[in-house]
C-alpha cells in the first residue's frame, strides 16, 4: 500500500511500493500524460514535477514519493479549460505524433515555476534531458517561450497563433 | 479512443447496420472493381484519381447519414503528419461543410479501404485525392436528388452548409436526400473540382484535431487503452538474431505474484500478468533463466562496403540513356557510404489483442492494417476474416519499426488467454534491438565534365539490401520466425520501379545526357532491416547532392547557379531560387570554421520539391558540427495545410539532421551493441538550430505532391556541403561523429 498526492487529490493505492510511479500512475490512476519511452531515464517522456522539480517517474519508485506533492499533465488543465502550458501547445500546433510532449511540458512547467522570466537559452538548456524523434523541437521551444509569456499575464499578440480556429 | 468494440460480426455491413444507420452502406472493392465502368474493349481501363483506382465504389470512402452526419473513411492512418485534419479539410471542401463536423474512420479491416500502408509520403496524394473526387462526387449526386426533390433545375442549385439551396428559399437538407445505397455507385474519372478561389478548407490554417488531448492527457494512444479485464504481457527476446533457445526452467516465474501464463511456443517466450510490472519482473526472471545457443553472424561493423561489395547478389538497371562512355575535360569520382540507423521512436512499440469467438482483434499501430492482418492469420493459421486489425496511434514510427511486431505479438500471446485483452509494451532495448533498421549502403558516383564544367555523362552505383520487409506474410514478422512452426523470412528481391526503394532518387534529376545508374542488390540481410523514412533516398541524394557540390567545386561555380543551370523543370528551379534567396546565399566569405551549404531533390522524382540551404560551424578540436540556420523551400503542389507542411518539414529536417551527425547502430559479430540512447545518441535541444525557416511554395489547383519525406536527402546533403565550405575537406562517410570529423580534419 502507497499513499500518493497526485495533482491535488489523495490516494491509498494497493501496490508494491516497489512498483515505478509511472505504471502507478498510468495504471492505478489511468492518467495518461505521464508516457513510458525508456525505463532508463535517457528520454524524458515519463517526466512528471514531484514537489516542483521535473523527475524521471519510470526511475523513481511509488514509496519514495509517499506524502510529496505530485504534478502530471493533467494537473495543467483540462481538455475544455486548458492551462496556460497546454494553451500554448494547442495554439503553436507544437506536437507531430506528440508522445514526448506531455513530457515536455512538465519539464517545462517545472522551469518556469522556479524560474517564471526563463530566457529562451534556458528553456532550451532546461528540455535537454527530454528526446523528441518527430523533430518538433522549434515549436516545442516557441510554445514553452509562449506558456512563460502567457503565465506573465502577456497575453497580447506577442506570438501570432498559427491556428485561427478551436480544436475540430 | 473507443473501448474495444466486441464485434464478432466484422463486416462492414454489419457494423454500420447495427449502428443504425438508415443507409446501409457498404462496398466490397473486388466485386465493384469489376463493376467498373466498361473500358472501350482492348484497352484499359480509364485511371480513376488517387485511391478510387482501387477502390471505386463512393461508399466506401462517404456516407451520410439520415441525420445529415457525414462519415469519411480513409485506408490510410494518422502517424502524427496531421492527416486526421487534412483530410476532413480536404472532404469538407467539396462536402461544402465544416472540417469539424465530419467523422473520419481510419485505418480498420472492418470498416475502411484498403489502402495498403501509410507511407512513402502518400496519404494525401493517394487518399486525399480519392476523398476530394468522391466528394465532389457526392455533392454532385446530392445536387442531382434536391434537383428531383425540389423541381428546381441542377444549374439553379448550390451546396452550402450541408444543406442543398434552390431558387425562392427551396432547400434539402443532406439527410432527406439520401436513400438506400445511393452512394453505391462508382467514382467517375473526370468529376469536376471547386476552383482555388471559392475554397473555404483547404490551404486554411485549421488547428489539429489530435492535439488537445495529446497535451491535456486524453485518451490519444494504443498505450492508453484499458479495456475491462486487460492483461498486461512482455516478451523475452533471444540475445541476438538467429539464437536458439537451449534452456528454459519456468516453475520460479509461473511462481511470481500476478503471473496468468508463461508463453513458450519455439523459441518465442513472453509472460502475461495481472499488473504491467508485475510482467516487467516477470519478463526480467525469464531472461535470467533462458538459456540460448548463439551464432557469429554479423559482418564488421567497420568494413561495411568490403561486406556491401562481396554480398551482391544481382545487378539491376535503374536507368541507362545516352552512350556509356564520352570524351569530356575531366573526369571526377567519389564514393560515399550510410551506416545501419534506427527509426528510434520514443515510444516502444505496443499493441492489444483480443481473442474471443473465434475472432482476434488487434488494436495496433502499424501502418498497414490490411497485410499486418494478412500476416498475423497467416501466423495463427487462421482465415484472414478471423482476424481484425484496427489502426490506433501510437508513438511515431517514420517507416516500418516495431508495430507490426507488436501487434503479432500481443495476436499471439491473446491465443493463450482467451477472452482477455492482451496489452504488450516492447521494453526499450527491445526496440532498439529488434526494430528492423534502415540498410547501410555505399554509393560510388563518377561524372565526366565539358570544358565549360558541364556534366556531360553520369555514372552512378549503389549497393543496398531491399529497404521493404514489411508484412504480408507471417515470415516478416519477429513472432512468426521465432515461433516453433517457423516462418521463414520471404526471400528478398530486386525490385525497380518508379517508386524506388533502395534506389530511390538515385537518378539525379539534374539534366545530363548520358546516364547510367545501377543497383548492386545485396539479397543477405545479417540484419534485420525494412523501410525507414525516405528508403534509399536519404543516402542518393546525400551522395548526388555532395557530389554535385563537387563537380561545381571543378567547374568553378557557384553550387547554386550550377544546379540550376543543369534544370530545366521550373518547380525545381522555383525551390532553389527562394530557398537562396531567403536564405541570402552568398560568395562572401565566412568566419573560419564556418560554412553553408546548399542541396535540392524532388522526392522519389515525382513528389515534393524541396532545396535547403543551411549554415553550419565546424570545431576542429571537438570534431562537433553545429548547424545554426535552416532555411528550405518546398512545392508539394497544392497545399492542404500549410502549418502541417511545415511542420512535417522541420521535423524531417531534424530528424535528417540527427541521422547525418549521430546515428550508426554498433554491432560486433554476433550482437547488437545499441540497446539504448546512451549507446544511440540522437539530436537533443542542445543540438538544435536557432531558427529554421520553412517556405511553402503553393500551387493552387495542382495535384498533391507527397511531402512528409522530402527533407531527408536534402538536409544530409546540405550539411555535408557545409562542411565542405567550414573545411576546405569533403565528409563522405554517414553519420558525421565527431570521431569521423576529426579523422577528415586530420586532427
Amino acid at each position: 500500500m502507497v499513499k500518493l498526492n497526485v495533482n491535488g487529490a489523495s490516494h491509498d493505492i494497493d501496490i508494491d511500493p516497489a512498483t515505478p510511479l509511472l505504471y502507478v500512475l498510468r495504471n492505478e490512476l489511468k492518467l495518461n500524460g505521464a508516457k513510458f519511452g525508456c525505463g532508463l531515464g535517457q528520454c524524458g517522456a515519463c517526466t512528471v514535477m514531484v514537489d516542483g522539480k521535473a523527475v524521471f517517474s519510470c526511475l523513481t519508485p511509488a514509496m519514495l514519493v509517499e506524502g510529496r506533492e505530485i504534478k502530471t499533465v493533467e494537473g495543467l488543465g483540462t481538455i475544455d479549460d486548458p492551462g496556460p502550458m497546454q494553451k500554448a501547445f494547442i495554439e503553436q500546433q507544437a506536437a507531430q505524433c506528440g508522445y514526448c510532449i506531455a513530457g515536455m511540458m512538465m519539464r517545462a512547467q517545472a522551469l518556469l515555476e522556479a524560474k517564471p522570466d526563463a530566457a529562451d537559452a534556458d528553456i532550451r538548456q532546461a528540455l535537454e534531458p527530454n528526446l523528441c524523434r518527430c523533430g518538433t523541437h522549434m515549436r516545442i521551444l516557441r510554445a514553452v517561450a509562449r506558456a512563460r509569456d502567457l503565465m506573465q499575464g502577456k497575453s497580447a499578440d506577442t506570438m501570432a497563433p498559427i491556428a485561427a480556429t478551436g480544436r475540430g | 479512443m473507443n473501448a474495444p468494440n466486441l464485434l464478432s460480426d466484422v463486416t462492414r455491413r454489419g457494423f454500420l447496420a447495427g449502428a443504425g444507420a438508415l443507409v446501409v452502406s457498404f462496398a466490397i472493392p473486388a466485386a465493384a472493381q469489376e463493376s467498373a465502368p466498361a473500358a472501350p474493349a482492348a484497352t484499359e481501363k480509364p485511371k480513376l484519381p488517387g485511391s478510387l483506382d482501387d477502390t471505386p465504389s463512393l461508399d466506401a470512402w462517404i456516407r451520410i447519414d439520415a441525420d445529415g452526419s457525414i462519415t469519411v473513411f480513409t485506408g490510410k492512418a494518422e502517424l502524427g503528419q496531421g492527416t486526421k485534419t487534412s483530410l476532413r479539410q480536404i472532404a469538407a471542401e467539396e462536402l461544402e461543410v465544416e472540417p469539424a463536423s465530419i467523422k473520419l474512420i481510419t485505418a480498420d479491416t472492418a470498416l475502411t479501404p484498403n489502402e495498403g500502408y501509410t507511407a512513402g509520403s502518400q496519404t494525401i496524394q493517394n487518399s486525399g485525392t480519392a476523398i476530394r473526387y468522391a466528394s465532389a462526387q457526392v455533392r454532385q449526386i446530392l445536387i442531382a436528388k434536391a434537383s428531383e426533390k425540389l423541381g428546381a433545375p441542377i444549374e439553379a442549385l448550390k451546396a452550402q452548409a450541408g444543406v442543398i439551396i434552390g431558387p425562392n428559399g427551396a432547400k434539402a437538407s443532406y439527410g432527406d436526400l439520401v436513400g438506400a445505397d445511393f452512394l453505391h455507385v462508382n467514382a467517375a474519372a473526370d468529376t469536376k473540382l471547386k476552383p482555388p478561389a471559392a475554397y473555404h478548407a483547404i490551404g486554411k490554417p485549421f488547428a489539429r484535431v489530435d492535439i488537445p488531448a495529446k497535451v491535456t492527457g486524453g485518451h490519444a494512444y494504443v498505450q492508453d487503452m484499458r479495456p475491462p479485464g486487460m492483461v498486461h504481457a512482455r516478451v523475452v527476446r533471444p540475445p541476438s538474431y538467429g539464437a536458439k533457445l537451449s534452456g528454459f526452467a519456468d516453475a520460479a516465474v509461473k511462481a511470481m505474484p500476478g503471473v496468468i501464463a508463461v508463453v513458450r511456443d519455439g523459441d518465442f517466450l513472453a509472460v502475461v500478468a495481472e499488473q504491467e510490472f508485475q510482467a516487467v519482473r516477470a519478463m526480467r526472471a525469464m531472461a535470467g533463466v533462458a538459456k540460448w545457443q548463439e551464432q557469429a553472424a554479423l559482418p564488421d561493423q567497420y568494413d561495411l562496403p568490403a561486406f556491401l561489395e562481396k554480398s551482391v547478389a544481382e545487378v539491376g538497371t535503374v536507368t541507362s540513356v545516352g552512350a556509356d562512355s564520352v570524351p569530356g575535360a575531366r573526369t571526377i569520382e567519389a564514393r560515399f557510404t550510410r551506416a545501419y540507423q534506427m527509426h528510434g521512436s520514443i515510444g516502444p512499440s505496443s499493441a492489444i489483442a483480443m481473442l474471443d469467438n473465434g475472432l482476434t482483434t488487434v488494436w495496433t499501430h502499424t501502418q498497414g492494417v490490411y497485410p499486418d492482418r494478412k500476416a498475423i492469420a497467416q501466423m495463427l493459421g487462421v482465415p484472414e476474416e478471423r482476424v481484425r486489425c484496427i489502426h490506433t496511434e501510437g508513438s511515431g514510427c517514420y517507416g516500418h519499426n516495431g508495430a507490426d511486431d507488436a501487434a503479432a505479438d500481443a495476436a499471439l500471446i491473446a491465443q493463450t488467454v482467451p477472452g482477455k485483452p492482451v496489452r504488450v509494451q516492447w521494453m526499450r532495448d527491445q526496440e532498439h534491438l529488434w526494430e528492423p533498421y534502415g540498410p547501410a549502403m555505399l554509393t560510388r558516383a563518377r561524372a565526366t565534365l565539358d570544358q565549360s564544367g558541364n556534366i556531360v555523362s553520369w555514372h552512378y552505383d549503389l549497393w543496398s539490401n531491399s529497404h521493404g520487409t514489411r508484412p504480408g506474410s507471417a515470415g516478416s514478422l519477429i513472432a512468426g520466425r521465432l515461433m516453433a512452426r517457423h516462418f521463414p523470412p520471404d526471400p528478398a528481391k530486386l525490385q525497380i520501379s518508379p517508386l524506388g526503394n533502395g534506389d530511390r532518387n538515385a537518378i539525379p534529376l539534374y539534366d545530363v545526357p548520358n546516364q547510367r545508374v545501377n543497383w548492386h542488390f545485396v539479397a543477405d540481410m545479417p540484419l534485420r532491416v525494412s523501410s525507414l523514412r525516405s528508403l534509399g533516398a536519404y543516402c542518393n541524394v546525400f551522395s548526388i547532392e555532395s557530389f554535385m557540390d563537387e563537380l561545381a567545386q571543378a567547374a568553378n561555380a557557384d553550387p547554386v547557379e550550377y544546379r540550376l543551370r543543369h534544370l530545366k523543370d521550373p518547380r525545381a528551379k522555383k525551390v532553389i531560387e527562394v530557398a537562396a534567396q531567403k536564405f541570402g546565399w552568398s560568395k562572401e566569405a565566412l568566419p573560419e570554421g564556418r560554412g553553408r551549404g546548399f542541396a535540392f531533390a524532388k522526392y522519389k522524382n515525382h513528389a515534393a520539391y524541396l532545396a535547403v540551404a543551411l549554415e553550419a560551424n565546424v570545431d576542429s578540436d571537438s570534431g562537433a558540427i553545429k548547424v545554426s540556420r535552416v532555411v528550405a523551400a518546398v512545392d508539394c503542389g497544392e497545399a492542404v495545410a500549410p502549418d502541417s507542411i511545415i511542420n512535417q518539414t522541420e521535423g524531417g529536417i531534424l530528424q535528417s539532421m540527427s541521422w547525418t551527425l549521430y546515428e550508426e547502430v554498433h554491432f560486433d559479430r554476433t550482437r547488437i551493441l545499441s540497446p539504448d540512447w546512451s549507446t544511440y545518441p540522437i539530436l537533443r535541444f542542445s543540438a538544435v538550430p536557432d531558427t529554421i525557416d520553412v517556405q511553402v511554395v503553393d500551387n493552387p489547383g495542382a495535384p498533391y505532391l507527397g511531402v512528409a519525406e522530402a527533407a531527408q536527402g536534402p538536409t544530409a546533403g546540405a550539411i555535408a556541403n557545409a562542411f565542405r565550405s567550414a573545411t576546405g575537406k569533403r565528409i563522405h562517410d554517414l553519420p558525421f561523429t565527431r570521431e569521423r570529423v576529426k579523422a577528415v580534419l586530420g586532427v
